[in-house]
């Protein structure tokens, strides 16, 4: 004979709701604390340097001159040439396997091209050492001599450097920005591209159109590539070349934020040298939040309202539980 | 009808294009596990697995401390992160259009895009500096900061997928939302969200940045939860920037090892996936 709730169960529905609320709030509780932790642990040299800190390009931490420039344009640097390289073949890949493809290749495909994104980071890092700065190396040094007049490849042929960095990083945020651009264009509603065929439209005018609805959220997925690209740091520091000197040149050993904290943290020895790398973890988290929020924010535009319950996936590849 | 020839060439040409660029892709993926393969296979012996580093200068030995290592800071990262990243998960998934719940969403999606290198020094912050020593738990945790985020949206997402009759049915039987969620909806999504924790494990274990100074690193074994400890991944950084031979080739036989066991997780989600996703959609 079922009974009206009683009080008593009310309170326990009240108890659970709380409760688990508790654990999610930890969650927001746990992004709070990282910026408050940041923050407070690198006081000291926000409050000796002041912005001085962003503008200056010295970075002799046995003088105590600490100018995080270097760090902040070779990071800029190497994640814009991630994103100019990786953009055209994470955009082609989600073209491919959401629109073209044949069905039986499209799930092997799906899974070889998120593989990329399964690989750690480490050895990306190895594999580039041992393989790709080789082979970079070897290109520098048959770089037409008209062509290293330039500053973009001028230099000595080291291997490492920025060119190295950028091509890893390529590598690495392909399968994010693409996987995220197929969900778009998935979510894109069907009758876009049908009323494309309808108008007399070929197969890429038709992509186009889908495309063009979708823009925002392939803007969001270019952008959440570039905030990874910003953030990895142990395949960069292996093949940068880790040396704080600002150039243009892709040919030049430069250094990034990630990679100087990586590097140093251990050596610090004093405590605004300490705190000083920590700042730069602060603008470095400061930096991703933003990127993140706002790629979030534009790819939800575009897929919230999409009704693809039937086709979506149980579980997120690990792309997407990694973006 | 006609379509101008111009229009139709210029659309086999794109069509073209972008299965180029899924090759362009695959040569990337397929140079690092052929170098990672041959490499790893050449180097890896059985001294691997069982021998201790040896002294600079001295070839031989093996990692086994940082195997053990690696699996005691990933069963630290699980104690942390399971139970949070589940709890919340339940939530989200409970009462799903508070606007609390969509903030907890997006914070979440956030905070899986922080470098795991800041989570890093965040976890140094909290329990390397107070007491002045790297220790396994400072890496634990920050392995664990980075679970919580995949973990409670993988649970959320699963959660969602379940019937929402069978929760309707235990709340019609007089069951508490505790008993209904805890006794109903988990139990039924289990094996789903038992698969989101692999594919979580699989993404921290091969993760670097956020030991480095954290767990630090040890030569020798150690169980102690405030003493470094040795990990997989930083001991391949450590010999891949070393001038060494012996030790780049046991860099080597590490990254085979990470990759192997990230490559088995992944095929292992992957099939569970698509098991359930057949379930679920009779």
């Amino acid at each position: 004979m079922p009974k009206p709730p009683s009080s008593r169960k009310r309170a326990d529905d009240r108890f659970f709701r709380l409760g688990t609320g508790f654990f999610a709030l930890l969650v927001v509780i746990l992004v709070a604390g990282i910026a408050w932790e940041l923050y407070r642990n690198s006081r000291l040299s926000i409050e000796k340097f002041g912005f001085n800190f962003w503008r200056t390009t010295v970075w002799d931490p046995v003088a105590g001159t600490f100018g995080a420039l270097p760090f902040i344009w070779g990071t800029l640097y190497s994640a814009f040439a991630a994103i100019v390289l990786s953009t055209p073949i994470a955009l082609g890949i989600a073209i491919f396997l959401s629109e073209l493809s044949p069905r039986f290749l499209r799930t092997p495909l799906t899974f070889l091209t998120e593989l990329l994104a399964a690989i750690p980071s480490i050895v990306y890092g190895l594999w580039g050492i041992f393989v790709l700065v080789p082979l970079v190396r070897q290109l520098e040094v048959h770089t037409p001599d008209w062509m290293k007049r330039l500053p973009l490849f001028s230099g000595p042929p080291l291997g490492v450097g920025m060119l190295a960095a950028s091509l890893i990083l390529a590598v690495m945020v392909i399968p994010f920005t693409s996987s995220v651009a197929r969900e778009v264009l998935k979510a894109v509603p069907a009758t876009q591209r049908e009323a494309a065929y309808a108008l007399g439209a070929t197969r890429w005018e038709a992509i186009q159109a889908a495309i063009r609805y979708g823009r925002t959220g392939i803007m969001g997925a270019i952008m959440l590539g570039f905030g990874r690209a910003i953030g990895e740091t142990m395949a960069v520091t292996m093949v940068i070349g880790n040396n704080p000197r600002i150039s243009v040149s892709l040919f030049a050993a430069q250094h990034t934020m990630a990679a100087v904290i990586a590097n140093e943290f251990t050596e610090a020895d004093t405590d605004i040298y300490l705190n000083a790398l920590i700042e730069i973890g602060l603008v470095l988290f400061l930096i991703t939040l933003v990127i993140n929020a706002l790629s979030r924010l534009l790819i939800w535009s575009v897929t919230r309202e999409a009704k693809v319950k039937e086709t979506k996936r149980v579980l997120p590849a690990a792309t997407e539980s990694a973006a | 009808m006609n379509i101008p020839g111009r229009r139709r060439i210029l659309s086999k040409i794109v069509v073209g294009l972008c299965g180029l660029a899924v090759l362009i892709a695959l040569v990337p993926l397929a140079l690092v596990f052929f170098y990672v393969v041959k490499q790893g296979f050449a180097s890896l012996n059985w001294a691997f697995f069982t021998r201790m580093p040896k002294p600079v200068g001295e070839a031989g030995g093996g990692m086994a401390n940082a195997i053990l290592g690696t699996f005691f800071l990933i069963v630290i990262a699980s104690i942390v992160a399971i139970p949070v990243g589940v709890i919340a998960g339940v939530y989200l998934s409970e009462y799903g259009k508070a606007r609390f719940a969509t903030l907890v969403r997006f914070t979440a999606d956030v905070l899986n895009g922080v470098p795991s290198i800041v989570i890093g020094i965040f976890a140094y912050g909290l329990a390397v500096l107070p007491v002045h020593r790297f220790s396994a738990l400072a890496g634990g945790l920050a392995l664990g900061f980075m679970m919580i985020p995949i973990i409670t949206r993988t649970t959320e997402e699963l959660l969602n997928l379940v019937p929402s009759t069978l929760r309707e049915g235990a709340l019609a039987l007089g069951a508490t939302r505790a008993r209904a969620a805890f006794g109903v909806m988990v139990p039924a999504a289990l094996p789903g969200i038992l698969t989101g924790i692999l594919l979580a494990l699989a993404r921290i274990a091969g993760e670097t940045a956020p030991l480095l100074f954290t767990s630090f690193n040890n030569r020798y074994f150690s169980t102690r939860l405030d003493q470094p400890i040795a990990s997989l991944t930083v001991q391949v950084f450590t010999y891949a920037i070393s001038p060494y031979d012996d030790w780049h080739r046991q860099a080597w036989a590490g990254a085979l090892v990470l990759v192997a066991f990230v490559f088995t997780f992944s095929v292992f989600a992957r099939v569970v996936t698509r098991r359930l996703e057949r379930m679920h959609r009779i």
